[in-house]
């Protein structure tokens, strides 16, 4: 095996600035809010100051976004809606390299992955979504659909600008304007699209952008001038936001956690599985609330899958989420770090059986090597809790019956994998599967026409396609 | 007239296929819109409840399964059974709603006509809701509704028989099992319907029926794990913040209903959708 040299990507190019300040009303400002200093997980340097928003300022912007509801954005042809949405794909993609660059910085996540799907799939989304704009009536939800006003978004810290692109495009292109918080440890890219949304001429107030921390995001869904609440992130906050909702009018669509069962059955390719399995749970250090995080593998194949997925697993490289040859880059937060440490310490407490890569960990900064459990039951808190990290639970089965019973054993719903060779139990499987997303002999695809979101417990409410529209419509 | 003692009908619950009582041992009178004496109903309870979840997700696999042709055939198989008993529901209406014969036949008929619409949707579902996704790359990926799985119908108290029929066929017709609370003052048209449900090939525990106090079932529907989704149409209005929040426990979906609904109107598709989830597969294109 040679040596990699590194590639690494400038710094530079992310063009960071030392402070940031909120969104509002078409302006920069600063918001009243305690500052928050973001930091790049991968070095727990400090990359710059963030200005939030105090809960007056949570009032401001959703005054500042329906006044642009009721003036401009909700009159305004959809032909002409549509136009401003699509500047704003055209300079996501002008801007790509400084965006994936910036979203790698304070994500962590390796630049192969915010060049290669983060950035261009966030502009996909706008591009798809303005097209809609002045087709609504098509949509099949009546001939002339209306949007709902203001919507209060909140979204996670794993994918910061794609986020921020599936709850802004489709919000704008029904009609509503939007005021979003972005999360406390990634706001960045968000207000750098705020940027762009300025310069690409947005009526002032028809998005906003609001920094700040769980208690901002707790404001705006609560605040009563807010029609529409849409929230991706942890179940538990999602059961929370449904609470405060209950006996309001607001729409609410959630897109909450997973355990995802990702089924390789003895028939499969494996190597083409294997390599599944691995995108399926390290993609972006398994941050991913679809991530395949149980593996499921028939009885016969186990070992030999097992093998051969420890070794992929020892050539990926961990480290410096700006080098080009990263495969996994950094834990977001010490916070999260922490409740990775706590879940695979159950693990090996629970009798599982741990095995780690060996592959060298950067010094400092926020790293958790790939780490693989195998003679996992279904009981385990490993199987049954969200890790949301680099961790790999390995579970058997003998039968596609029993493959389904253990796949669905979740309160979750929101992904699930199949791989095998035969079409007929492609099928069979996918439509057992109680999950918004089945990839079968693929894993972790996605596309602003393909409709994302759970059962159960993974949420309510779709985003993407023609059927993700229904959201932010008045339907 | 004839002199003869009329059989009078014990009213039960349906769970699972079968008439039983409560098992609670309760019963409370139902009157006609006067006051008058009509019947004992059984005052389903907490644990009738649990019996009824148990009974729709024992049936869920089953019926979702089936195929729409089947779905569809089954529920048009209910509104010949609803025809055939006709005069029946119209003198049922008539004494449950307090309204004039003709009145109550129009109720009727809308109702029989109403199941026929949704038996007609079984088999158009999946195209009108469902798509193959353009997706950007090598792959077909295609979406298709599915059933939510065991629903929690709260029956509108006023509409005995038109509105109980509107909420509950667009639960089954996608292939969700249902659980429903009746009217709690007019559950006598309820219990026919149940009686029409069980000898039309509707698989037993598909649609599980239980009369008495909404606002005492209703908050074990709503915290119920086993639950998917909650249609508060006929929550007490001092119930249904506090149902909602229940709700949220295990992220079920709620539909909450126009208070004013007009069951006379032909519906649109809201009802479908609100207990369908989408399910995006995909798939690798290539030689």
């Amino acid at each position: 095996m040679w040596e990699y040299a590194p590639a690494p990507e400038s710094r530079d190019i992310a063009n960071l600035k030392p402070n940031y300040r909120m969104f509002v009303d078409g302006k920069f400002v600063e918001g009243t809010g305690e500052p928050l200093k973001t930091i790049n997980p991968a070095t727990e340097e400090v990359l710059a100051e963030v200005s939030t928003a105090s809960q007056s300022d949570v009032d401001t912007a959703v005054k500042a976004a329906r006044k642009a509801y009721d003036r401009v954005w909700s009159k305004m042809p959809g032909s002409e809606r549509a136009k401003y949405i699509y500047r704003i794909a055209r300079q996501i993609q002008e801007r790509g390299r400084e965006l994936a660059v910036l979203e790698s910085l304070d994500n962590g996540k390796p630049i192969k992955e915010s060049r290669d799907v983060d950035v261009p799939t966030a502009a996909a989304h706008f591009f798809y979504h303005a097209g809609w704009a002045d087709k609504l009536g098509y949509a099949g939800y009546g001939p002339a659909p209306l949007p709902l006003g203001v919507a209060g978004q909140v979204i996670p810290w794993n994918f910061p600008l794609l986020m921020a692109a599936w709850k802004i495009a489709p919000a704008l292109a029904c009609g509503n304007t939007v005021v979003l918080k972005p999360a406390e440890t990634t706001p960045l890219t968000a207000l750098v699209l705020a940027d762009i949304i300025q310069q690409c001429d947005l009526p002032p107030g028809v998005v906003n952008i609001i920094p700040g921390a769980g208690d901002v995001g707790a404001s705006l869904v609560e605040h009563p001038d807010v029609n529409k609440v849409a929230f991706t992130g942890s179940t538990d906050v999602g059961k929370i936001i449904q609470r405060q909702l209950a006996g309001t009018n607001k729409k609410l669509t959630l897109e909450l956690g997973g355990k995802a069962a990702n089924i390789v059955f003895d028939d499969a390719p494996l190597d083409q599985a294997v390599e599944g399995i691995v995108n399926g749970i390290f993609f972006n250090q398994g941050h991913v609330c679809c991530a395949g995080s149980r593996l499921l593998v028939q009885e016969s194949v186990a070992d030999e899958v097992l093998e051969k997925l420890q070794a992929r697993i020892n050539t990926l490289r961990v480290g410096d989420p700006l080098d080009k040859n990263t495969d996994v880059g950094a834990i977001n937060s010490r916070e999260q770090l922490t409740k990775i440490k706590e879940l695979t310490e159950s693990g090996e407490a629970e009798g599982a059986q741990r095995w780690t890569s060996s592959c060298p960990l950067p010094d400092k900064g926020f790293f958790f090597a790939p780490t693989v459990f195998s003679n996992v039951s279904q009981a385990m808190r490993i199987a049954r809790e969200e890790i949301f990290g680099p961790v790999l639970s390995v579970l058997t089965f003998r039968t596609p019956e029993e493959a389904v019973a253990k796949a669905n054993n979740t309160p979750y719903g929101l992904s699930a994998g199949v791989w095998t060779e035969k079409g007929s139990r492609i099928l069979w499987m996918a439509q057992r599967m109680r999950a918004g997303v089945v990839w079968s002999n693929t894993f972790n695809r996605f596309d602003p026409t393909a409709p994302f979101g759970g059962y159960q417990e993974s949420g309510f409410g779709r985003e993407g396609g023609r059927t993700g529209l229904e959201a932010y419509l008045d339907v | 007239m004839s002199d003869r003692v009329t059989v009078a009908k014990t009213y039960k619950l349906y769970i699972g296929g079968a008439f039983p009582r409560s098992e609670s041992g309760r019963s409370y009178p139902v009157t006609d819109s006067k006051g008058t004496f009509l019947a004992n109903a059984a005052q389903g309870s907490r644990k009738d409840a649990r019996d009824a979840v148990a009974a729709a997700r024992k049936a869920f696999d089953k019926w979702s399964g089936a195929t729409a042709y089947n779905r569809g055939q089954v529920l048009y198989r209910v509104a010949e059974v609803l025809e055939g008993r006709r005069e029946q529901f119209i003198s049922e209406v008539a004494a449950s709603e307090g309204v004039q014969l003709k009145k109550a036949q129009s109720i009727v008929d809308t109702a029989i006509d109403r199941w026929v619409w949704y038996a007609g949707w079984t088999d158009k579902i999946a195209a009108v809701l469902g798509s193959a996704n353009p997706v950007a790359g090598p792959y077909f990926s295609f979406s298709t509704p599915e059933p939510t799985g065991v629903v929690a119908v709260l029956a509108p108290q006023q509409s005995s028989l038109l509105g109980l029929v509107s909420v509950i066929a667009p639960v089954i017709a996608s292939g969700n099992t249902a659980v429903v609370i009746t009217s709690q003052d007019r559950p006598l048209p309820a219990i026919t319907l149940s009686e029409v449900l069980a000898t039309s090939d509707v698989p037993g525990g598909v649609v599980n029926i239980i009369t008495g106090r909404t606002a005492e079932i209703a908050p074990w529907l709503a915290s119920h794990a086993d639950v998917n989704a909650l249609d508060l149409t006929g929550a007490p209005e001092s119930l249904r913040e506090d149902l909602e929040r229940s709700a949220a426990g295990t992220v079920k979906r709620v539909l909450r209903n126009k208070v004013s609904e007009d069951f006379a109107v032909t519906p649109d598709m809201s009802r479908l959708r609100a207990y369908l989830e989408t399910k995006t597969v995909w798939h690798p294109m290539g030689v």
